[in-house]
């Protein structure tokens, strides 16, 4: 194999036969965050205090200072997020090997299912049947769930019934099956965490957390976009910010896609 | 008889809004005393310790005995207007905007003679009760109110100079999520106001007692989240210039005390939500409501700020609490210092725990939102700026007085 052209590649992308798509939500005030118990510590929003504007408080200049939770908006999830997570060796964002920042992707298509079903889970079945048509998941790629819940007015986003969240999200079975059989390197998700908005009632509870992250695996939540990206060839580029000890981080998630391939 | 309260006409936008202007509001320090008695609605006057005279105007020695120990007391504000006058030129610019002004000579069956501001509905020769007010600049004075209830009383140009009745007002209420805003929202619907402006933060999360709230027919609901700087300036750039009452009800009230809580992450999340949302709110609607005190019938009256009692003492249950409190007590002493040039009252209305879900596992008595949204509009109508509410405020106050230290040391033990 000779060595890549990285030079080529630059090429393709200034001119638009490698095209990136942007999976990254925009940073706002008011954008869903997930909600806990009252009673728990809460994810901060994010929120934006402006310093200067070419004013008074600092004539030629504008900038502000930010704040928010390591799971806020578009988001990576690293494996000391969760309990069964947390004795692995390099589990925070700081101490991933950056290789693992860029890597292939497939996008399984459940928009159909979620339209109808907002507590759609998906199943071995439904991977299955993809696996059918475009092929075995390969190992160390992403697996990212495309239901068009980005889409969706922020309470719909957010699913909040009296009975808790209702989102769709990945049942325990497929979640293991991806980890154990395909051995992917994480998933993904459009929905506010990677988990469906009733996981809390599954066996295990959380069990995009609690596998993926058990063995090592990545997580991304609050994607967008997904629409624009190949059933298989994307490459996504989701690096975290380096927070020593983080559980996760916002950060931006772009996906590099054959030019000919993207949007539709 | 006062002429009812009539929905002001739209103002004409091609006039100018006048500018406040205040009453000279400079007293004595002795005389502050009787500022302190109108801004929480008492009637006191110093009455001598050695022969038991009533006094007034404020003394420093009694004018029979020569005695110096005249504490303050509660004294009854009931007498007769001997003689009264109407002033229909001043050469003072607040007073001179707003002649026919009548003043009055009151004989106290207290004792003293006193020169008060007039009701309309006062009449000479005729029994009256007097009043401690505080005027536009915040200092104390007297009116004399007619011995009964008239109908309308309220609505005498004299005493709506003194109050901030809620009337045809249009009123923000900053969190309408929480029981006692929305106790707020009804509240001031019942008061008359002409709109009731309600926050809501995160409207993608739904709440309890949502569509009540939209179901008042005053009620505007409008987005706001007192966490976000950027939320109140936009409500602010399309609403501050017709807002009249802010009443701040948004509240984060969590158990425990200082050192079990093992981080600062709800003690940020509270001094974020009460003391820099008072903040952001004061920077974002400070402005106009201060450009706005004398905008007619309705100018821009009151910023109600609803504190814990324990803002005044700590409660070590609720610790940290507390002390978010007393930063918000001690803002929005700034604050009132900040509106009074506009003539805009900063009520500060202190209550013990309430009967809402925070509190749950706290014995009663507590407080239900019902009764303090009553009492906050009743504030406003007696033009108060602190007001205890319940038997939990009322005793903290009245120990405070007595005690600080056996206050403080107690209540580490309740």
């Amino acid at each position: 194999m000779s060595a890549p052209d990285l030079l080529a590649f630059a090429q393709s992308v200034a001119s638009g036969a490698v095209r990136v798509v942007d999976l990254t939500q925009t940073l706002t005030p008011e954008f869903p965050t997930i909600a806990l118990p009252p009673e728990f510590g809460q994810c901060a929003p994010f929120r934006l205090e402006e310093v200067s504007r070419y004013d008074a408080r600092g004539p030629a200049w504008y900038w502000n200072n930010f704040s928010m939770g390591e799971h806020t908006g578009t988001h990576f999830d690293a494996p000391i997020h969760w309990v069964s997570g947390k004795d692995l060796p390099d589990n925070a964002v700081d101490t991933i090997p950056p290789h693992h920042f860029i890597a292939p992707a497939v996008v399984i298509d459940c928009s159909a299912q979620a339209a109808k079903d907002a507590d759609f889970a998906l199943s071995v079945a439904d991977l299955q049947a993809w696996e059918a048509t475009h092929g075995p998941i390969p190992a160390r790629s992403w697996v990212l769930l495309r239901t068009d819940w980005s889409k969706q007015s922020p309470a719909a986003f957010a699913g909040l019934r009296e009975d808790g969240a209702h989102t769709p999200g990945p049942a325990p079975e497929a979640v293991r099956w991806l980890v154990e059989q395909r051995d992917v390197l994480g998933f993904g998700t459009e929905t506010i965490g990677t988990d469906a908005g009733q996981a809390h009632h599954f066996n295990p509870p959380y069990p995009a957390h609690f596998y993926m992250h058990g063995k090592g695996r990545y997580g991304l939540q609050c994607l967008t976009n997904l629409d624009l990206l190949p059933p298989v060839g994307a490459v996504i580029m989701a690096a975290p910010l380096k927070i020593r000890q983080g559980s996760g981080s916002p950060l931006r998630v772009l996906a590099l896609v054959n030019g000919s391939e993207a949007g539709r | 008889m006062s002429k009812p309260l009539s929905r002001p006409k739209r103002k004409n936008p091609l006039q100018r809004t006048r500018l406040p202007l205040l009453p000279h509001g400079q007293r004595s320090r002795k005389a502050h005393c009787l500022t302190a008695a109108a801004a929480e609605g008492r009637f006191m006057l110093q009455v001598c310790d050695d022969c038991s005279h009533t006094l007034y105007p404020v003394r420093d020695a009694c004018p029979h005995c020569l005695g110096i120990n005249l504490p303050f007391r509660d004294v009854r504000p009931d007498g007769r207007l001997v003689v009264e006058t109407t002033v229909r030129i001043s050469t003072d610019p607040y007073f001179r905007e707003r002649t026919p002004w009548r003043v009055g000579t009151v004989q106290l069956d207290a004792g003293p003679l006193v020169i008060a501001h007039l009701h309309g509905d006062a009449v000479e020769g005729e029994r009256v009760r007097l009043s401690l007010k505080l005027d536009k600049s915040g200092a104390a004075v007297m009116i004399a109110l007619p011995a009964v209830e008239t109908p309308d009383m309220q609505a005498d140009p004299i005493l709506r100079e003194m109050t901030c009745d809620p009337q045809f007002r249009r009123v923000l209420i900053t969190d309408g999520r929480t029981a006692v805003g929305q106790a707020m929202a009804k509240a001031f619907c019942e008061a008359g106001a002409s709109i009731v402006f309600v926050g809501i933060a995160n409207a993608w999360k739904p709440y309890p007692g949502m569509d009540q709230l939209a179901a008042l027919e005053q009620v505007e609901i409008v987005p706001l989240d007192v966490t976000d700087s950027q939320s109140i300036a936009d409500l602010a750039a399309q609403n501050g210039g017709r807002i009249d009452i802010v009443i701040n009800t948004a509240e984060h009230v969590r158990a425990g005390g200082i050192i079990g809580r093992g981080s600062v992450i709800e003690a940020r999340e509270e001094m974020d939500v009460r003391y820099f949302g008072l903040m952001r709110m004061a920077q974002s609607f400070g402005p106009a409501l201060r450009f706005r005190g004398a905008d007619g019938q309705s100018s821009a009256a009151a910023f109600v700020n609803l504190l814990s009692v324990h803002a005044l003492m700590n409660w070590p249950s609720f610790g940290a609490h507390s002390a978010t409190e007393a930063a918000c007590l001690s803002a929005a002493q700034c604050l009132r210092a900040e509106l009074r040039p506009g003539g805009v009252k900063v009520l500060n209305v202190f209550f013990g725990p309430l009967e809402t879900e925070w509190f749950q596992t706290v014995p009663p008595p507590k407080l239900a939102p019902s009764l303090l949204a009553k009492a906050v509009v009743q504030a406003l109508r007696q033009g108060l700026e602190d007001a205890f509410v319940g038997d939990i405020a009322q005793d903290i106050r009245e120990r405070l007085a007595a005690n600080p230290k056996a206050l403080e040391r107690e209540l580490g033990d309740a």
